[in-house]
Parts: structure tokens; C-alpha cells; sequence
């Protein structure tokens, strides 16, 4: 007998048993309504199958080309932040009882799923403080994407001023997001010296036109912006809403930006216990004030707390399905379906288990990393880091113009002596000469950046 | 046949918390301080506090009152609920994925590019397209990512003021509309023709110069082949639109006929459907779009290139007909690799065996339900169906008053997960079942049988099913009221407290005190 295919229970005995049952000839006669035309009429053309030990030693070899930071030390961020994800919360968001369902659409038998997202909903609502988060969207920059054409819908208008000092990634991924309906996307300058927003040129900006004012903090650059109250004030005085870009670690220790006037805060999920895996699978953070108006307007799944009919018993649901495609069809608030649930539980399984302690920690040991890091650097002759004159989270500029070397230069030498150093800003913003951002997490000790700092001494020392 | 999910009464996680607790510990801090002014730090975080033990038994109960593959059959039709191979889960656990930055230097990332490339060549030759790009999240990012993409095309050619119409069956899926729409198109509905197809009279009256694509899925959301096809793309092209190819499907036929090879341009796959990527409870998904030579310079960037000579892969951003980037990096990698895993495992002859027993299910459930009294096929009972198929649960309704619902809601009572229901919206009271080729024969012959009971009990005990589900962790949900009085979060619960019966806290003290 032929020996079946492993994840095919019906073997090709039973399958022609089924036919026989069915007084169907063969299995050819299921497909004869495909024109002969288009019919495949070869085997598609693919590696033969194979095994499931000869797939992992197959993946497994060509994966080993891929240099992982737990080979090597690295001091790269930039929109993706890697951090240690507890045991526990990796064990718990791989269950497959998790992994291996879907959407609930049957909250009856789906109570696991949408109480854990609620969960999710509600810490990120404490972390960002205001009272409404969606249940996930892809990514950070999707998410901006969709903040921009949520603020147009509400405001009816189509402008949306964003920060010079922007990821690439987040700019290009909006401007390509607000085609559809024709937004205009400004970007507002920032100060020489600190880095942070021009607000004297947002003033300026901001008019009848403009739907929203995003800002991101920390900056893309790893500073803080010190005067967001000012632009949030600016920003809803001119009648527009005031969107806030955050990386969630950086709230275990700053101000939650509800608290100083936002209108919705995304973000980028993934360092809430989700691995950077080459950039995904992630989680956009989407966040609203609580008022109807904005609530009816936001993209994507909310789950919401209620009770059984006979009212007797606590459960969860999806809620305000009729903003979502599957009702709305093309007057839905986006088109998004199957979101990033997933990184969401995970997201959900760390916050709780770090606490309000536990992430005021990691967020600590992240910052005084960097400011210790920037210290030694700093101290380097031809160095300079940050380049801007105020305070910093996690992540820092250095330059070294003060040397003969380009940073590309620099961090081929320092990848020559196994280190991953920052991002060459050199083609995203030439006016900063030669820079690269740099970033430390909770994963780095003293010993790593004291490391870092004698070979960029004997690197740039060298050379003069 | 006997089920009973898990019913736990579990509190929220924020119940749980007492001052003090943690489930982490920290490594030690550095003795540098921390160098940020007090006006911008936070003085209060209202997350929960809890010992990792707490932790681990909420989240594993609340994953014992969560159906999924590995509990049972879950034929939730156009969502291709398949086996999800357990490797592929450990090979995207792999160090060598999970710890690679996407922004380090090329030469340090050579296997994933060289995955990506390769895996775009395997998933360009199984739709008979000419280049793949993954950046895409989902089936509706991919969507949106080939609408841009049409977009581009017609500008490209001069005409992106005139073309401004995308043309969508009434049988397509939410995210086709959504999709369209959200590129800035405006959406014309064309309607079914009695065998359940595209109706051709409608499309030629629909078609005209202000057409920049037709969405469709084939097979179509009855789970029934377009015989047609040939014609459509005729009449599309003919007025100079493009046909995109909603890949949703594409678990019926794959091996039999490739989208590309009927003249679609843009093609999206689902690789958390077709491709055994696991759904994740709402996702991560994957969403890869692929398309003809002509549209290859629309893709986002960056492009994934291999220089021979090097023997060396490189991420290109060079292309300035690019629509741009839809997401920060160049995919969900982490699901890539599973989807790379399980084409290998698979094989040309697998893929094929899947999508022949995947049709052969979905035809045998068919069989075995035709002529049970009330249900029925509305359309076209004559022909195969392929992966899926639709009946309607009209004629139960109109005897016995039960809704599709309510026969969805009482197969959980049998350990089933429902069908789809109440779409495509052009199938009254529809039951949307799609077996995949993952299940066993018994898995099958239960599940018509399960149907056949509730029928039978919608006649003889229809409270049953009025009430059901009663196996599941929890009975009916007020979801209306969940709407009308939202309550999104632990914050607006405190808030809203007075409005809300008892917690499940306060549940348990009741019945402690009452034992
Ligand atoms: C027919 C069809 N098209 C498109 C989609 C959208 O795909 P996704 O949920 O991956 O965004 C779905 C998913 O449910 C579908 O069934």
C-alpha cells in the first residue's frame, strides 16, 4: 500500500473509495469545468518535495547565513528594538490553541482569544492613556498611514504635517498610504541645535487645511520633544488632531501622551515581546480618545466587554463591526481584515508580566545605556554623540565628521571586529554629515559598550 | 459525540494584581543614571501586577476557551482553516530569523534575502505571474498594494484622470470594495448570473474607458469555477482595465489552472490560507501580490535582486516607477519562512494533492447534504464545487424558523466550529463550509451528520438550537449592546462600572459564599 501524505488524511485509497461513493469517475472529473485552454497540463515547476528532516537541514543551512545579534554585538534599532522576551511569554503565545485560530468570529468559543485581546486593548490604553485601542494593525508605519486618513475623514480636510526627522520607512510608507484620496503630506523643519520640532514653523503650517499634526516621541533620532504641549495646543487651535508616534518601552518611564493632549497615538508593538525577525511579522499600536466621533472613525477590530443575553456572565465580543469592510464594503474606515492578532497576545502576555515596575525597569536600563554609551563615545576624539543637545531615550546620533572617515567607512570597521554598528544616516539626512543612529536595550551591559567604545578609539585613533 | 469546551471563570488580568508582584526579573542596573528631566517622565502606569505562575495559568486558560485547528475541524469557509505543520512553526523560531534586524548590513542577512527570493520564484511559477513582491501583511494589504499598482499603471499610460472606476462582483469579498476604495477608486457593483458566475451582459454594460480593473476571485466565493473566465478578461482588457486576482481562493485549484495563465495581471495569494500559515487568532497573515512583466516596475520597494557574479543578494531600491512602501520592511518575514517551509515539504505534487483532496472534501460534503431537507444549493447544484461550498439554510428557516446562526451556534455544541455564515451576502441565510484537504473522512461524515441533527432538532426541540451554544465556554453574547454602550477597555469599565453586572470576581465570591 502507498504509504499516505502526512498532513492529508485521506489517502488515495480512501479518496477513490469517496469518488466511488459519489459515482465520480475520477478526480479530473471535479475540475472539468476549467476551460482546457487553462488547464495546468504539467507539474508545476518547483523542488520535489521532501522531508521534514530534510527541509530543516536545508532551511536551517541557509539560514546560517544570516548573522543573529545574539552572534554578534549590535547597536541597531531605528523602528525596530531588540529586547528579551521573558520565557513565559513566548511559551504562552505559542500555544497553539492561540497560534492555530482565527478571527473570533463564534465569541462563544472563541472567550480566550477576545478576553486576551481586550486585555491588549486595555494595557495599551493605560500605556498610552487614553481609553480606546484597536485589537492591532500590521505595523508602525501602516498604522500612520491609516492615522493620516482617519484624521482627513474626521477633520474633511487634507493636509497632514509630519516631522522632518522621520523614519524613511514611515514617510514613504504614508505618502504611498494617502494616494487614494489625494492628501497632501508637509514636512515641518526642526531646530539645528536640539533636534526638536520647529514650532515656530508649525505655527506657520498650521491652517484651515491641515487634518492633523503628527509628531513622534522619541524622535525617529532618539531625542525627546520637550514641547509637545505647545504643539498639541497649536494643533487643535487650528481645529486639527494631534497624532503621537511612540515606541512603547519608552512609556514604562515618560509622560503617556493622552496626558499631554493626544488624539491618537501610534506606534510600533513589536518590542512588547515580539522578536525583530527582519522586520515582521510586527504590531501597529492604534490608539483614539474615547469620544464616539473618533471611535466610529478608527480603523480596524475592537473588542468590547459585555454579558451574556441572560445577563448573567462577563464576556467579550468584537464590537462596531458596521465601520469594517465585511458590512461597510467601500464606505468602511479601511480595508483591513486579518490584522496581527497574534503579536498582540504577545504584547498583551509581557506587559503583564513586566507591570508597571517591570517596564519602568527596562525602559531605565534602556535609557541609561544610551546615556552611558553617548558618554564614552562622546569622550572619543573626532566623535561626537549625540549631535543634539537634549535629552535622549534610547537611541543617539554619532557623528564623525571630526575624523577622515565616512560612517560607512566606520561601521564596516567596527562590523570587521564583529560589531553591528548604528544606521548611516548619510543618504536619509545629508545635512548631519556623517552620522548613524545608534541604539541600546536592556540586553546590553556595561561590558558591550565599553567594548564598543575601545574599538572605535583604536578604529578612529588608528587612522590618524 | 459528547463536547465540552473549558469554562473557566477568569478574571481580567488587572483583578489580579496586588502592589508589588512581577513575573520578570531584570538584569542589574547600570550605575548610570537615568538622564531625562522630571517634567517629561510619568508618574503613574496602571498595568497589573502579577507573579509569572498567575500569568501562565490565566493565559492557559483563556487559551482552553479558545477553538482553533489543533482542537478540531474548523470549516470557516473563504478562510482555508488547514493543518498548520508544526516544523514550520520551529524553523521561524530559528535564532537565525528571530534575531536578525532588518536594518543590518547586507552581508550579515544573505539567507533571509536569498529565502525571499527564492520563495518569490516558487510562489511566481505556482500562479503563472511574473514577479512576486511579500511586502504585503495580508490578503487586503495585498489588495490595496495591487490597486495602488493599477493606479500607477494608468498614470503611467496617461489616463490615471479618466480611469476611476473598479468593477467588483456582488459576490466578492468586504476587502475588494474597502480596497478599491481606499486607492481612491470608486466602486461599480456587476451581479451574478443564475449559475452563480459573472453576469457577461452586465460586464459589458459595466466596462468602459473609465475602467481601471476588475476584482475577482476564481474560484468565486460559491466555491464554483468561473467557466467564463476567458471571456471576462476579454472584455476587461478589451476596455483597457486589469484583472486582479483575489487569491483567496486559491486552495481549489492550485496545480489544476494558474490565475495568470486566465489573464490576470495582479494576483494576491493568502499565504496564511493557501500556504498553511497559521491564522493566529485574526493573524499576522501574509498577503504577496504578484504580477506581469509589464507592472513589475510598480512594485513597492525594495526589491530583492541577486547578483550571480557575487553570488551575492541585495535589497534594490532604485525603481522610480515604484508605488512607494506599505509597510515599514519588506514583509512579515516570520511568516515567510513557514510559508518557504511548507512549499518544500509539499512539493509540486503535494500542492496539487492538497488542492484535488481539498475539493474532493468540499464535493463529498456537498453530496452528502444535497437533498437533506432544509438545506439547498441556490446555484448551479449541477457542477463540482471546488474547495468550498455554499448552502443555504433558507428552506430550515422558512420551516422551522431557525436561522443560519442558529444552526452555526449549535454545531458548536457538536465540537465543530461553525461555517461562515450570512456571506456571500447574494446566498440568504448562506453556510459557507470549506473543509480543506486536512481532515479525515470521520471528520466529515460528522460533521453532515451533525447537520442533519440540527435539523432535525430545529423541528423536534428548536429551543436547542435557539439557545445554543451550550458546550462553549460561555453561552450568547448581548452583542448589540456591546455596541451600543462599548466598552473597549479596563479603563472604561472602571469608568463605567454601575452600568456593568457582576464581575467575574465578584461571581466567584458568590459562589464561594453560597458553598
Ligand atoms: C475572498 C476573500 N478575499 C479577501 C480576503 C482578505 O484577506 P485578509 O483577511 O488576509 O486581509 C479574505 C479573507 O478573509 C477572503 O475570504
Amino acid at each position: 500500500m502507498r504509504v499516505g501524505h502526512p498532513y492529508i488524511p485521506n489517502t488515495r485509497e480512501i479518496r477513490e473509495q469517496m469518488l466511488r461513493e459519489m459515482g465520480i469517475a475520477s478526480i479530473d472529473d471535479l475540475f472539468a469545468d476549467i476551460p482546457e485552454k487553462i488547464r495546468l497540463k504539467r507539474a508545476l515547476k518547483l523542488p520535489r518535495a521532501m522531508s521534514e528532516l530534510e527541509v530543516k537541514r536545508h532551511m536551517k543551512a541557509m539560514l546560517a547565513k544570516n548573522k543573529p545579534f545574539t552572534q554578534m554585538l549590535s547597536f541597531i534599532g531605528g523602528g525596530a528594538w531588540p529586547h528579551d522576551i521573558p520565557s513565559h511569554v513566548q511559551a504562552l503565545a505559542r500555544r497553539s490553541e492561540f497560534v492555530t485560530s482565527y478571527t473570533p468570529y463564534q465569541p462563544e468559543a472563541s472567550q480566550g482569544m477576545l478576553q486576551t485581546l481586550f486585555e491588549y486593548q486595555s494595557m495599551i490604553a493605560e500605556l498610552v492613556g487614553l481609553d480606546v485601542a484597536n485589537a492591532s494593525m500590521y505595523d508602525w508605519a501602516s498604522a500612520l498611514g491609516e492615522a493620516a486618513l482617519t484624521c482627513a475623514r474626521i477633520t474633511r480636510r487634507k493636509r497632514f504635517l509630519i516631522p522632518k526627522l522621520i523614519s524613511p520607512e514611515r514617510r514613504v510608507t504614508l505618502q504611498t498610504y494617502v494616494v487614494g484620496p489625494g492628501l497632501e503630506v508637509a514636512e515641518i523643519g526642526y531646530d539645528r541645535k536640539t533636534g526638536r520640532l520647529d514650532l515656530s514653523q508649525l505655527r506657520a503650517q498650521l491652517g484651515q487645511d491641515v487634518a492633523g499634526v503628527y509628531v513622534e516621541n522619541p524622535s525617529y533620532l532618539g531625542f525627546l520633544e520637550t514641547q509637545v504641549e505647545e504643539m498639541s495646543d497649536a494643533a487643535h487651535k487650528a481645529g486639527a488632531l494631534f497624532v503621537v508616534g511612540v515606541n512603547p518601552i519608552s512609556l514604562g518611564l515618560l509622560k503617556a501622551p493622552g496626558d499631554y493632549g493626544a488624539d491618537i497615538v501610534v506606534g510600533e508593538g513589536q518590542p512588547l515581546g515580539n522578536p525583530v525577525s527582519f522586520g515582521g511579522p510586527y504590531l501597529g499600536i492604534f490608539a483614539c480618545r474615547g469620544e464616539m466621533k473618533l471611535v466610529r472613525q478608527m480603523p480596524g477590530r475592537l473588542i468590547g466587554m459585555t454579558t451574556t443575553l441572560e445577563g448573567g456572565k462577563r464576556g467579550y465580543c468584537m464590537v462596531l463591526a458596521t465601520r469594517e469592510q465585511h458590512i461597510r464594503h467601500e464606505r468602511a474606515t479601511s480595508n483591513i481584515c486579518t490584522n496581527n492578532a497574534l503579536c498582540a497576545v504577545s504584547a498583551a502576555i509581557y506587559l503583564a508580566s513586566l507591570g508597571p515596575q517591570g517596564l519602568r525597569g527596562v525602559a531605565e536600563r534602556c535609557a541609561a545605556n544610551a546615556s552611558y554609551a553617548m558618554k564614552k563615545l562622546n569622550a572619543i576624539h573626532g566623535l561626537k554623540a549625540p549631535i543634539f543637545d537634549a535629552p535622549h531615550f534610547n537611541e543617539f546620533t554619532l557623528n564623525c565628521d571630526g575624523t577622515r572617515m565616512s560612517i560607512e567607512k566606520l561601521n564596516s570597521k567596527l562590523l570587521e571586529r564583529g560589531i553591528q554598528g548604528g544606521i548611516s544616516l548619510r543618504r536619509e539626512f545629508p545635512e548631519l554629515g556623517e552620522t548613524a543612529l545608534l541604539c541600546t536595550t536592556e540586553l546590553h551591559s556595561r561590558e558591550d559598550i565599553d567594548r564598543l567604545a575601545e574599538e572605535l578609539e583604536e578604529i578612529v585613533g588608528g587612522q590618524r | 459525540m459528547s463536547y465540552q469546551q473549558a469554562r473557566w471563570t477568569e478574571p481580567l488580568i488587572f483583578e489580579l494584581s496586588k502592589p508589588g508582584r512581577t513575573a520578570v526579573s531584570l538584569p542589574e542596573k547600570s550605575p548610570e543614571g537615568v538622564n531625562i528631566p522630571k517634567k517629561l517622565l510619568r508618574e503613574q502606569l496602571g498595568l497589573p501586577e502579577v507573579s509569572e505562575p498567575q500569568v501562565v495559568r490565566h493565559y492557559t486558560r483563556l487559551s482552553q476557551m479558545n477553538w482553533s485547528v489543533d482542537s478540531g475541524f474548523y470549516p470557516l469557509g473563504s478562510c482555508t482553516m488547514k493543518y498548520n505543520p508544526k516544523i514550520c512553526e520551529e524553523l521561524a523560531a530559528l535564532e537565525t530569523v528571530t534575531c536578525v534586524h532588518p536594518r543590518q548590513s547586507e552581508d550579515t542577512v544573505q539567507g533571509a534575502l536569498e529565502l525571499i527570493y527564492k520563495l518569490e520564484k516558487y510562489l511566481a511559477e505556482i500562479v503563472g505571474v511574473s514577479r512576486v513582491t511579500l511586502h504585503p501583511s495580508a490578503g487586503a494589504h495585498g489588495e490595496f498594494t495591487g490597486m495602488l499598482i493599477t493606479r500607477a499603471y494608468h498614470k503611467f499610460k496617461g489616463e490615471e484622470q479618466q480611469r476611476t472606476e473598479v468593477i467588483v462582483p456582488d459576490s466578492a469579498h468586504g476587502t475588494n470594495f474597502a480596497s478599491a476604495a481606499m486607492a481612491g477608486f470608486s466602486v461599480v457593483v456587476v451581479p451574478s448570473d443564475a449559475r452563480g458566475r459573472v453576469d457577461l451582459d452586465a460586464l459589458k454594460n459595466a466596462v468602459s474607458d473609465r475602467t481601471a480593473a476588475l476584482m475577482l476571485t476564481n474560484p468565486n466565493t460559491l466555491g464554483l469555477f468561473d467557466d467564463q473566465i476567458l471571456g471576462i478578461t476579454d472584455i476587461v482588457h478589451g476596455a483597457g482595465g486589469l484583472l486582479y486576482y483575489d487569491g483567496a481562493n486559491l486552495n481549489g485549484i492550485m496545480g489544476k489552472t494558474r490565475p495568470g495563465d486566465m489573464g490576470f495581471d495582479i494576483v494576491h495569494y493568502n499565504l496564511h490560507k493557501t500556504f498553511s500559515t497559521p491564522h493566529g487568532g485574526g493573524g499576522p497573515g501574509s498577503g504577496p501580490i504578484g504580477v506581469t512583466r509589464e507592472l513589475e516596475r510598480f512594485l513597492p520597494v525594495p526589491v530583492v535582486e541577486y547578483d550571480r557574479k557575487r553570488d551575492h543578494y541585495y535589497l534594490d531600491y532604485d525603481r522610480p516607477d515604484s508605488i512607494g512602501k506599505i509597510n515599514g520592511f519588506y514583509g512579515n518575514f516570520g511568516v515567510l519562512v513557514k510559508a518557504y517551509a511548507y512549499i518544500l515539504l509539499m512539493g509540486a505534487e503535494g500542492l496539487t494533492e492538497a488542492a484535488e483532496t481539498a475539493t474532493l472534501n468540499a464535493n463529498y460534503i456537498m453530496r452528502k447534504l444535497l437533498g437533506v431537507k432544509g438545506y439547498e444549493l441556490k446555484f448551479d447544484s449541477g457542477r463540482p464545487c471546488k474547495h468550498e461550498v455554499v448552502f443555504s439554510a433558507e428552506p430550515l428557516k422558512r420551516e422551522t424558523g431557525a436561522t443560519a446562526k442558529d444552526i452555526a451556534k449549535r454545531l458548536l455544541d457538536y465540537g465543530v466550529h461553525a461555517p461562515t455564515y450570512y456571506f456571500p451576502p447574494i446566498v440568504h441565510e448562506a453556510l459557507m463550509i470549506e473543509p480543506t484537504e486536512t481532515e479525515p473522512r470521520e471528520e466529515l461524515d460528522h460533521f453532515v451528520d451533525a447537520l442533519k441533527a440540527i435539523a432535525e432538532e430545529a423541528r423536534s426541540s428548536p429551543e436547542k438550537l435557539r439557545t445554543a451554544p451550550h458546550a462553549t465556554a460561555i453561552g450568547r453574547l448581548d452583542e448589540v449592546k456591546a455596541s451600543r454602550e462599548p466598552i473597549l477597555s479596563w479603563r472604561m469599565h472602571k469608568k463605567s462600572r454601575p452600568r456593568m453586572p457582576t464581575s467575574s470576581v465578584e461571581i466567584i465570591r458568590e459562589m464561594r459564599a453560597r458553598s
